[in-house]
């Protein structure tokens, strides 16, 4: 990378920004002119509370499993460090089969199979399950890299003034971890919550299911699957920012 | 203290770093440890520091064997201050707060206490203006200070230096080296490890010479500076003092 350039001014930032929102545009509005589709918003707007609750349902699921799965995510860290062989073993095996599986295939074995076979009736318990058992492995890993970032040498001496290894886990290797792990963890959390659109399959009526009945009431899927995209960023673009002010600042204070 | 070691013995894998080592100084006050990189002196002071167990053999300090279980382990280390070559303070907590931690988390010591206790301490070593700042804003030297400095505010029954100069300048090693020298002075006992020669034939009242894992020699400064009796010792001398 060159030497820290100059920073560009407010100015040609915002210019940068419009020329570049522009361009963006101009290929769409290129692509939408040349098909002729017949726009139908009305129709679509009639199910506006149905894209709501929609939206609203999918902001609930994702906060829940989110902390489920932060949860899950540090206890299998900490499993994957014991020295406790079969838990050791345990939690590579979850974290390697959920990784290496797709979510859709996960998401129907666990609904059909595991969740009846427990009488878990409620769908939305299932679903929140499902995405953070998904989720909390990709957070083991995050965290694992995390904890494993920290030197040998601290972990010397907080041996060597006596801390057991709770406390050291609490005092010494934690706080200094989060700052590692915390820029990917958002970015996971933004993968989470386009990730739960594929409850749809199993009826969760959350934003996506909700999109596709109003595209097969109203026959107008397009209508029906572009506001979906908005709702998605209107979620994830705060935290894609803030993952980035994350970023930024570690590289400040390292 | 009364320091005594005897067919010490410590692998790793197929390198065997300290071969049955024995030993028995009855009244030693400053121990240096002296020897070629890899010589086995510093797992001998890590053993000492009760954070490597050795496969065979045993350790006694003023008569009281070291445990070998983890848990009674852990209560030892807590009365003894060890000090590393670099890196003992956690990066991420301010000096003060670097010499609380023990003293609040390990000793248990209401923070009030461990605050004052820990404030004291940094005064004494001419430390209180870098109490707020974090290791990254400190010089090497003043780190290497602070990190004794907490190793002395638990009022350790003994303290360990590994190398504690290696890392540093020669200016850094002088500030760092005084301060060791001062403690002395107030009849701390202490093990060194270090590469400084000059300051281990002022200070140390015993100083072992250690080679392929077996002290080759141990007896006070002057003899083991002008009349080595291993051809071994005289060899790694007249190489480290030539400059």
């Amino acid at each position: 990378m060159p030497a820290n350039p100059l920073p560009p001014s407010p100015w040609r930032k915002l210019t940068s920004l419009l020329l570049a929102f522009a361009v963006i545009a101009g290929i769409f509005t290129f692509a939408f002119s040349t098909v002729t589709y017949q726009w139908k918003w009305p129709g679509v707007w009639v199910y506006r509370d149905l894209f709501l609750r929609g939206w609203l349902v999918t902001v609930v699921l994702s906060a829940i499993s989110l902390v489920c799965s932060c949860l899950i995510g540090v206890i299998f860290a900490l499993l994957r460090r014991t020295p406790f062989l079969p838990l050791r073993y345990l939690a590579r095996i979850y974290v390697e089969t959920i990784r290496g599986t797709p979510l859709l295939v996960q998401i129907l074995v666990f609904y059909y199979f595991i969740a009846t076979a427990f009488h878990m009736e409620n769908r939305y318990v299932a679903g929140v399950l499902i995405l953070s058992v998904f989720s909390g492995a990709y957070i083991s890993e995050i965290i694992r890299s995390g904890i494993e970032s920290i030197g040998q040498s601290q972990l010397d001496s907080a041996r060597a003034i006596g801390l057991t290894t709770v406390q050291t886990y609490r005092y010494v290797i934690f706080p200094q971890a989060i700052r590692q792990i915390l820029p990917p963890l958002a970015g996971q959390f933004a993968s989470l919550i386009k990730d739960s659109s594929l409850l749809s399959i199993i009826s969760i009526s959350e934003f996506t299911f909700n999109a596709q009945n109003a595209a097969s009431y109203t026959y107008s899927v397009l209508e029906s699957y572009i506001p979906l995209a908005f709702g998605y960023l209107l979620l994830t673009l705060p935290i894609s920012l803030w993952t980035q002010s994350l970023e930024r600042r570690n590289r400040f204070e390292t | 203290m009364r320091l005594e070691l005897s067919g010490l013995t410590k692998t790793f894998g197929a390198h065997r770093v300290l071969d049955a080592i024995s030993l028995d100084l009855p009244d030693v006050h400053a121990f240096v440890l002296i020897g070629p990189s890899g010589g086995g002196k510093s797992t001998l002071l890590r053993i000492l520091a009760g954070l490597e167990r050795p496969e065979t053999g045993h350790v006694s300090i003023d008569g009281a064997p070291l445990p070998r279980e983890e848990e009674p382990l852990r209560k030892y280390r807590c009365h003894v201050g060890t000090v590393f070559q670099a890196y003992n303070l956690f990066p991420h907590l301010p000096a003060l707060e670097n010499i609380m931690l023990p003293l609040e988390k390990v000793h248990r010591l209401p923070r009030p206490l461990a605050r004052t206790r820990a404030m004291e301490t940094l005064q004494r070593f001419q430390l209180e203006p870098h109490a707020h700042k974090k290791p990254a804003q400190l010089s090497g030297g003043q780190k290497q200070r602070v990190a004794i400095a907490r190793a002395v505010a638990i009022k350790p029954r003994l303290l360990l230096f590994d190398e504690p100069t290696s890392a540093l300048d020669p200016e850094m090693t002088a500030e760092v080296l005084e301060m060791i020298e001062e403690l002395k002075r107030e009849g701390r006992d202490l093990v060194l490890v270090t590469h400084e020669m000059s300051f281990a034939r002022a200070t140390a009242d015993q100083v072992a010479y250690l080679d392929n894992g077996k002290i080759l020699e141990c007896a006070p400064p002057t003899q083991i500076f002008t009349a080595a009796q291993s051809e071994s010792c005289r060899r790694f001398l007249g190489k480290i003092l030539r400059y």
